[in-house]
């Protein structure tokens, strides 16, 4: 059987022709997200994305194994959607993420909560649905490494990413 | 003695079913493990270096009597015999056993062999399996056929009679596993998916790091792979040939993610998880017809289905209680019926490829456990206990499982393990890179 080589062959041909760009999307962690390659003065630009994540904030934190809001992260996501109304030529991108505690599949689902939930608040602040787009990361995209709440408590979080218009064109 | 009543097998050809049925072997006393019983004492087996029979032939003997002796000592069940203790030297395969030397050893089994390699590259390895203490051949000689790119194949393959002619137990070492392989820093890990022998030889990857990727399955008949990637920015379930490394998404649906993918029996219906509005139910999906049905409609999260191994069945994890649970309802869904009532959270349940056990992950005070238990969910037995065990996979024979076990911390990273279904032989699995979400395949056509 020559079933080993046709493999090798046709794995490297995928990789020829990936087509997937992951620096189109954040995972509000490292430094490869859409965010963080905005320019350094953009801090201070309050309509650019860098504004939204360093001074709005873009992420709200959940409790364990809940996708409800609290009133910080309430503040956080009015903020959020007064600067997407101020700021139409962009959408967002809504990431729900977990800690590492439970399962890969029921932490997908879980992050899918999350991310709807803090959808459903940008929505509910009249942010139209097609600038809002939601994904989860389950528990694949940690920002924090370690193994105890202090880390827990950061990875459970939603991070709302925001792009120039990528979404609805 | 000729191998008169030998059979010759050529790797992917069809095989007779009768060529691996062994009613000789009830009848055969002493030399017998019952599986179930948790043997405490490995069986002593003595594997004399099978001899080549031609030049050239003596790499791939020394290679296949290896593979063999590694194969039978991982199941935890038998025990080598270190060959300097041997009395008798055989010289030629045909020649009578002297049976007292082999009892002065204490080899409980005699497994003898032969290689030859061809110069076009045929292997053809013949064996004979011995009850030392009876003093009887178990079962009859044995002569398979292959190439030396398949040889390992080959030794499985003589492992797996052993094994079945002495547990009375189907076999499960002439199969694969696919897994995520993976690498880089805890933040920032890369995954791929890939695919090796049962005992971590001849890892091929099937997809670059480009996109995440997680939960790989096979389907029933081991030739296509279901997984879930990240190639849109969104996941979704894919469908990935084995032979072409083809792959085409599955149930796409925009604003949706679909995830945690699993092949029924019938190797057409696709039973997976979507998530829409942030509410996840399960799904099925007919791969003739692209026809998508809902089995379930609750504003809790319903994730992880497997199907019974008949395909009427479906069980899969559920928070609808307060807490993740594991449930079973009919295949065409309707009202489903709650099976785990232990401490703790329950997940990723898979249904045995014999039908009698559901293996799980199962959290509980900060523990991470792989258990299984009955379809009703009686007789809960936990088989591992660490920071993290998660995602058991059956062996094709439902008598071992493999899963994933994650290290804690900055550096933590996972490794594949399996573990008996007694709880006994833990072993790690060993993978070039840190492995995550095997699953087994069944016994190689």
């Amino acid at each position: 059987m020559n079933l080993v080589s046709k493999t090798l062959l046709l794995v490297a041909a995928i990789g020829l022709g990936a087509c997937t760009d992951p620096s189109q999307y954040g995972t509000g962690g490292n430094g490869t997200d859409y965010n963080s390659t905005a320019d350094l003065n953009g801090v201070n630009d309050p309509s650019s994305p860098a504004y939204f994540r360093e001074t709005i904030g873009d992420r709200v934190l959940f409790a364990v194994d809940q996708s409800t809001l609290g009133d910080g992260a309430r503040a956080t996501l009015l903020a959020q959607a007064n600067w997407l109304h101020a700021n139409p030529e962009f959408d967002a991108l809504i990431e729900g993420h977990a800690d590492e505690q439970g399962t890969r599949e029921y932490n997908l689902a879980l992050g899918a909560r999350r991310a709807n939930a803090v959808e459903e608040y940008l929505s509910s602040q009249g942010i139209a649905s097609n600038r809002l787009r939601v994904v989860s990361f389950g528990k694949e995209r940690p920002i924090e490494v370690c193994s105890d709440e202090t880390c827990y408590g950061q990875n459970r979080r939603a991070v709302t990413v925001i792009s120039a218009g990528a979404l609805t064109s | 003695m000729t191998f008169l009543r030998s059979l010759i097998l050529t790797l992917g050809v069809v095989v007779s079913a009768s060529v691996f049925s062994f009613a000789a072997i009830a009848q055969n006393g002493p030399l017998r493990i019952e599986i179930t019983e948790g043997v405490i004492e490995p069986l002593p087996f003595a594997l004399p270096t099978f001899m080549p029979e031609a030049a050239g032939s003596e790499e791939i003997a020394l290679g296949i009597s290896q593979v063999v002796a590694a194969d039978l000592q991982a199941t935890g069940l038998f025990r080598q015999i270190d060959p300097s203790a041997f009395i008798s030297q055989t010289s030629d395969f045909n020649s009578p056993v002297q049976y007292a030397d082999w009892r002065a050893i204490n080899a409980q089994a005699l497994i003898t062999g032969a290689v030859n390699v061809t110069s076009d590259g045929q292997v053809t390895v013949k064996f004979r399996l011995y009850d030392v203490f009876s003093g009887n051949e178990l079962g009859e000689g044995l002569r398979l056929g292959g190439t030396t790119t398949s040889w390992r194949r080959l030794a499985h393959r003589v492992a797996d009679t052993v094994y079945s002619r002495i547990t009375g137990e189907d076999p499960y070492f002439d199969s694969r596993v696919v897994f995520v392989s993976e690498t880089g820093p805890k933040n920032d890990r890369r995954k791929r998916l890939a695919i090796m022998d049962y005992d971590g030889a001849n890892v091929q990857f099937l997809t670059d790091s480009n996109a995440l990727v997680l939960n790989p399955r096979f389907s029933p008949t081991g030739d296509r792979i279901l997984y879930t990637s990240y190639e849109s920015g969104f996941p979704q379930v894919y469908l990935l040939d084995v032979g072409s490394v083809q792959r085409r998404v599955l149930a796409e649906q925009q604003g949706t993610m679909s995830f945690a993918p699993r092949f029924g029996p019938d190797g057409q219906t696709v039973v997976y998880s979507l998530s829409s509005g942030g509410n996840s139910d399960i799904y099925t999906l007919d791969l003739r017809t692209n026809q998508t049905r809902r089995l379930t409609s609750a504003p809790s999260i319903e994730t992880a289905p497997s199907f019974s191994p008949d395909g009427s069945q479906i069980v899969f994890e559920s928070d609808r209680s307060g807490s993740p649970q594991i449930y079973v309802m009919p295949a065409t869904g309707g009202e489903p019926r709650r099976i785990s009532f232990g401490e703790g959270r329950y997940g990723t349940p898979v249904w045995s490829p014999r039908g009698d056990l559901i293996a799980f992950t199962k959290q509980n005070e900060g523990r991470f456990h792989i258990g299984v238990m009955r379809t009703d969910g009686s007789e809960e037995r936990l088989l591992t206990a660490s920071f993290l065990d998660e995602g058991p996979s059956w062996s094709p024979n439902g008598r071992v499982i493999m899963f994933m076990r994650e290290t804690a911390g900055a550096g933590g990273a996972p490794a594949l393990y399996s573990v008996d279904i007694s709880g006994r032989n833990l072993r790690r699995v060993n993978t070039p890179n840190a492995a995550s979400d095997p699953a087994w395949s069944p016994l190689l056509p």
